[in-house]
């Protein structure tokens, strides 16, 4: 429709642009000439080229935090997304009890992260945690599931899996809905065994949904900080600090706000490329549903 | 499907459920429980009595009721202010026509890629030097724009008839009028979702609330109850399980009472 005023759509976009601008975007361009800086927030910043990138790179500390968040991501990722689309083909009929099953997995996407955190915590504590227990009564080891360097990260995943597991479920199941029911019966019809139908039917038809799942899990696990801070605070030995832990120690344990700023950079970048990536991998038809 | 089949894969399922289930049951039952009680026995399924002293406990340690103010006043505020925003812009996005409407649009979703943890420490920065930090100002201006809160605006609005704007407008109604008080009852569906879905995930918030405040005036729930648990010497867990009762109950009602909402807001992304 044409506007009533040229000016209109102007005043329209105006509060949303003044907020991306103020928020987004000049944080951004901030983060990237911070980064050239040492800064205390305290004294005077004095510029250092990029000393702060190199100093980064030559510690090891970019190259850890991008393997740890990588792990734990590829792990988040993989896991919520299988689970969450084999949930919703198993809960893909009618009827109160796979509506019952499916608001049990999503309630613990909608409870705040300290709330999940704070309860594996409890249920995995090394000495009196249930599970620890239970694993304990079948025979099993003992197992240090946070305390444990090679094994803490992968527990965190677990966690965040339990967590977000739901939010794949449910838009794989939306996914489900637009797939054509007379589809599925005319190649059950020819004899299609439901293993054939899902591989040539419903997956092909699921991939802008399978895309969207990928991409956002990506960026959200990517981002992952609530459960490291109240369950690990990125131990032991730093197996477990990740990008945004990181950061987070430099700005408020070091109080050095260049080299936040420059890991904040490259951690952008690589949101980016991945997110570019993944689009670029899962480009098949566009979006139905956008 | 054959009947056997159908129950064992029923089995799974409820099995799966339970997973998800007994977590919160264990919660509950935990923040019911005394200390020489988890001492002498952590996995005691039922606690002896119902005793109702680690809730106490959590009342003393805190502020319980401010917190719960300010994260309620908090969430309502951002996810208010998003829906004032983003109305006028997912109207401008679905309806008019203008020049740059999709870089614009493109720039409202690249934010997607700039989520609070890239922001947090250059607004921190600029918010500190002008003093903002420990107000409701650094906790809720942040959040004004949402690219999901637009996007779903803008996807409602393009399966609405342009016929209805211009008989608005034929009857002489501004602009203003049309996107405040004509569009709400008509999208209504989509802003109580997106509402719902907003509040839930700010009054969950633990991320920015840690990094922009320092003091008890103005943090929220999720810091103090993630607090006890710092706090504690590592066995108080019948303390900081009653916190979490009372960190979780709220989402979990809202839950309850709006599933479809939120998985409506959801599903829709």
């Amino acid at each position: 429709m044409r506007p009533r005023h040229p000016r209109d759509p102007f005043w329209m976009m105006l509060p949303t642009g003044a907020l991306l601008a103020v928020f987004f975007f000049y944080p951004l361009v901030f983060a990237a000439y911070t980064s050239l800086f040492r800064w205390d927030l305290l004294t005077e910043p004095e510029f250092v080229g990029l000393s702060n990138y190199r100093v980064l790179l030559a510690s090891g500390e970019l190259g850890h935090a991008f393997l740890t968040t990588l792990s734990f991501s590829l792990v988040v990722v993989l896991g919520s997304m299988s689970l969450g689309l084999g949930l919703a083909l198993a809960l893909n009929r009618p009827g109160k009890f796979p509506a019952f099953v499916r608001g049990a997995i999503f309630s613990a996407y909608v409870v705040s992260w300290v709330s999940v955190a704070l309860l594996w915590l409890w249920v995995l504590d090394p000495s009196a945690g249930v599970a620890t227990n239970a694993v304990r009564a079948l025979g099993g080891p003992s197992i240090d599931w946070l305390g444990d360097p090679d094994i803490a990260l992968y527990t965190l995943a677990l966690v965040t899996i339990w967590k977000i597991a739901g939010y794949s479920m449910v838009l794989f199941t939306a996914g489900l809905q637009d797939v054509p029911r007379s589809l599925i019966e005319a190649a059950a019809l020819d004899g299609a065994s439901s293993l054939q139908r899902f591989r040539n039917v419903t997956w092909p038809l699921l991939r802008p949904t399978t895309a969207f799942v990928a991409t956002t899990s990506l960026i959200l696990s990517f981002q992952v900080f609530d459960v490291v801070r109240v369950m690990t605070q990125g131990g032991p030995v730093r197996s477990t600090t990740v990008f945004v832990y990181a950061i987070y120690e430099q700005v408020f344990m070091n109080l050095r706000v260049g080299r936040a700023s420059a890991e904040v950079v490259v951690f952008f970048v690589l949101l980016l490329g991945l997110t570019l990536l993944q689009l670029a991998t899962w480009r098949g038809k566009p979006k139905a549903r956008a | 499907m054959n009947q056997g089949r159908r129950w064992g894969l029923d089995l799974v399922l409820l099995a799966t459920a339970l997973c998800w289930i007994l977590p919160y049951v264990w919660m509950t039952l935990t923040s019911f429980k005394t200390l020489p009680e988890i001492v002498r026995d952590p996995s005691a399924p039922l606690p002896e009595n119902l005793d109702f002293s680690a809730y106490r406990a959590v009342a003393l340690t805190m502020p319980l009721a401010r917190y719960f103010f300010n994260t309620t006043i908090m969430a309502l505020c951002i996810a208010l202010l998003q829906i004032v925003v983003a109305l006028p812009a997912g109207f401008a996005l679905a309806k008019l026509d203008f020049r740059g409407r999709a870089l614009a649009f493109g720039l409202v979703v690249a934010t997607l890629l700039i989520p609070a943890q890239v922001r947090f420490v250059p607004v921190f920065s600029t918010l500190a030097e002008l003093g903002l930090i420990n107000t409701m100002t650094a906790l809720v201006l942040p959040f004004g724009v949402s690219a999901f809160g637009t996007f779903l605006i803008r996807q409602a609005l393009q399966s609405l008839p342009d016929s209805i704007i211009e008989a608005a407008r034929m009857d002489g109604a501004k602009e203003w009028y049309i996107v405040y008080r004509l569009l709400p009852p008509i999208l209504k569906p989509t802003l109580v979702s997106f509402f719902l879905f907003s509040f839930v995930y700010h009054w969950n918030d633990y991320f920015w609330p840690l990094v922009m405040t320092t003091d008890d005036q103005v943090r929220t729930l999720p810091l103090g109850i993630a607090l006890l648990r710092e706090q504690g010497t590592g066995v108080r867990w019948h303390i900081v399980m009653a916190g979490n009762v009372l960190l979780s109950l709220p989402a979990l009602a809202v839950f309850a009472v709006a599933q479809k909402h939120l998985i409506r807001a959801v599903a829709r992304g």
